[in-house]
This record gives structure tokens, C-alpha cells and sequence, in this order.
């Protein structure tokens, strides 16, 4: 990747459907990855609950976001991660995330990484700018 | 350094709109350009020229309206304001509407973006 | 890395995330609501002295003075929004909402 494209970092640390940061959020999200950006999305705190898969709002009302979330991978944000902590914190497992995409050559379901806090740490501190959502 | 500041809520209920004001006026007299400011969320309605605020308060619209005047790119997101009714005709002078592609220019443009929320 | 806290420590989480996922060397900004965390002799003073243990933490003195927080957990510093500029300006911003 060419050195002068930026590195971008969403986190999402707020939990669905409660409020609309989340929904909102994944709007910027696909808008920004039609740009020359190296985006990442980082799910933390209540934010992991938004990759919790089988989510149904339809009894709510309210559109859903699920299967935007299903086609991620199409919009070539491929670096999606869940922190473990606040995964396990909420009592879910790798289990309960849905799938964000499949392999292009083996067509296997994509889901996030989950990862220790510190290389979340990490990866935050090598970001250009960072939206929070 | 090219600044800029994303806003996510709306006048007086938050302390965001007033955060991110009292930071922009700091950054502007270090000498910082303001790349932009971005309203997001329900901060498109810190810019409504339908507001009257009790007279011994501060008037947030036109706060920000005084600011465009200096020539900084005061944006507002299309998307979030449709949904939420702000529409032109109801903006005070010196913003405009605009989509989220102006956000990621934000972002990727200016050397530092300061998100100001709840 | 500039951390900012805008919520009270005492109805929200955030704090204590940003402590979990900052780096030694990482400066932390206490903003609006977030700088209740700095009062001293608190239930939650221990999570602020854990912060101050890897970090620089300040918190921003119009919003301490608007709450009347004067007596601060030792190490705090007090900084003005020419401060919380100069810190952006020396860091990437993660604001933890």
C-alpha cells in the first residue's frame, strides 16, 4: 500500500439500536471506503453487540443493519476486529459474531478478528485519525 | 496544522457544541487552519436559523454562522439532516449541506480530526 | 496518543476503557462530564491513579471550575483549551464518547 494513503480507524464502542451512532456510523463507513483510505473498524465496549449475529428489528420497526454488516467485505473493509475482553465481558463468544463477507477464491464466511486490547492498542496508535461511532 | 472537528450533537442539550467552539476558537488563535467542521448525528441542528435562545444566553446558530463568516468550510451532513428535517432554507448564513464524502476528506486531508460527542 | 473523556466515571465506562486500551506514555484529557473522575477521595480515584500510572493525565479547567471541583487527585494537572490544542497538535485524538 502506497505510503501517502492514511489510515483511518472507526471505533465502535456504543451498543445497536438503543441510539442511531451505530447505524449512522456504518453509513460513514461505506461512504469512506469508496475512498483511498486504509480503514479499520475496531468493536469494543457495548460496540461488540453490534456484530452479534441474528439481530431482528423488525418488531421494532426500525431498519436493520445486519446485512450491511453481511457485505462489508464487498466494500473492501476487510480489517474488522472485536476486542476479546469486551467479548467475553458481555458473555458472547467467536461463535456469536456474524459473518461479514466470504473468500473470494474459497468462498468460506469472513468474520471479524477478535483481538487482545493491546494490539488494538496498537494498531490506534499507527492511525492517521480515528472516528468514533 | 490543518485541524478538524467532527460534532456529533445538537445545541444546548450536550456540551459538545460548546466544547468543540471554545477549541476551534483556541486552535484559530495559535495560528491553526481549521480544515473544516463537520456536523454529524443530530449536530445538524446546532446551525438552524429557527432557534431563540433567551437573550442572556449565548446563540449557538449564529456562533457558528460568525465563525463560517471568517472562511471556515462549516458543513452539514445531507443524510443526517433529511432524515432529521434541516434543510437549507432553514440554515443560518456561512454553512452549507454537503455529504459524508466531505467528512472523509476531513479525515483523510487534515493532519488532526477531533471528534466532540456523547 | 491524546485520549479524551467527556463522561463521568461514576454511570459510564468509558474512563476505564480508555485506561485498559492506553499505552504507557499516552496523555489523557478530561473533558465535560469526565472530569468528575478527578475529584479527589472518591470511589473512583483508584481507576484514576491506575491512569496516572502509565499516562499524563489533565483534566480542562473551565470544566472543573463550572462543577466546582477544586480538591483533585494528587497528579492531575489542569490545563486550558490553549493547552487541549497544543496536545492535538502533538497527538492522534481517540475521543472515547
Amino acid at each position: 500500500m502506497a505510503e501517502d494513503i492514511k489510515k483511518i480507524m472507526f471505533t465502535v464502542r456504543k451498543p445497536p439500536h438503543g441510539t442511531i451512532y451505530v447505524y449512522e456510523g456504518l453509513e460513514v463507513k461505506l461512504i469512506m471506503a469508496a475512498y483511498d483510505a486504509d480503514i479499520s473498524v475496531v468493536f469494543m465496549d457495548d460496540g461488540v453487540f453490534a456484530v452479534k449475529k441474528g439481530q431482528d428489528t423488525k418488531a421494532l420497526g426500525i431498519k436493520g443493519f445486519e446485512a450491511t454488516y453481511g457485505a462489508l467485505v464487498d466494500y473492501e473493509i476487510t480489517k474488522v476486529f472485536v476486542d476479546r475482553q469486551s467479548m467475553e465481558e458481555r458473555g458472547m463468544t467467536e461463535e456469536d459474531l456474524l459473518v461479514i463477507g466470504e473468500d473470494e477464491d474459497t468462498e468460506e464466511p469472513i468474520k471479524p478478528q477478535v483481538v487482545d486490547s493491546d494490539e488494538i492498542a496498537a494498531m490506534m496508535a499507527e492511525q492517521h485519525n480515528i472516528l468514533a461511532f | 496544522m490543518k485541524l478538524a472537528v467532527c460534532i456529533y450533537e445538537g445545541p444546548y442539550n450536550h456540551a459538545a457544541s460548546d466544547s468543540a467552539y471554545n477549541f476551534i476558537q483556541a486552535a484559530v488563535q495559535k495560528g491553526h487552519e481549521i480544515k473544516g467542521i463537520f456536523f454529524y448525528h443530530d449536530g445538524v441542528y446546532n446551525v438552524t436559523k429557527l432557534m431563540e435562545p433567551p437573550q442572556d444566553d449565548r446563540h449557538i446558530a449564529n456562533r457558528w454562522s460568525a465563525l463560517g463568516a471568517t472562511g471556515i468550510d462549516i458543513v452539514v451532513c445531507i443524510a443526517a439532516a433529511k432524515r432529521r428535517g434541516i434543510v437549507d432554507d432553514v440554515l443560518v448564513p456561512n454553512v452549507r449541506i454537503s455529504g459524508l464524502g466531505q467528512l472523509t476528506m476531513m479525515a483523510i486531508e487534515a493532519d488532526r480530526l477531533v471528534v466532540f460527542g456523547d | 496518543m491524546l485520549h479524551t473523556v467527556n463522561k463521568s466515571p461514576f454511570q459510564n465506562t468509558s474512563l476505564e476503557s480508555c485506561v485498559r486500551f492506553s499505552r504507557p506514555g499516552d496523555v489523557i484529557l478530561l473533558i465535560e462530564d469526565g472530569v468528575l473522575a478527578a475529584q479527589a477521595g472518591s470511589a473512583k480515584t483508584p481507576l484514576l491513579e491506575e491512569a496516572l500510572q502509565k499516562c499524563q493525565v489533565l483534566a480542562l479547567s473551565a470544566d472543573l471550575k463550572a462543577r466546582a471541583l477544586t480538591d483533585l487527585v494528587p497528579g492531575v494537572q489542569i490545563t486550558d483549551y490553549n493547552g487541549f490544542v497544543d496536545l492535538v497538535e502533538q497527538n492522534t485524538t481517540h475521543s472515547w464518547l
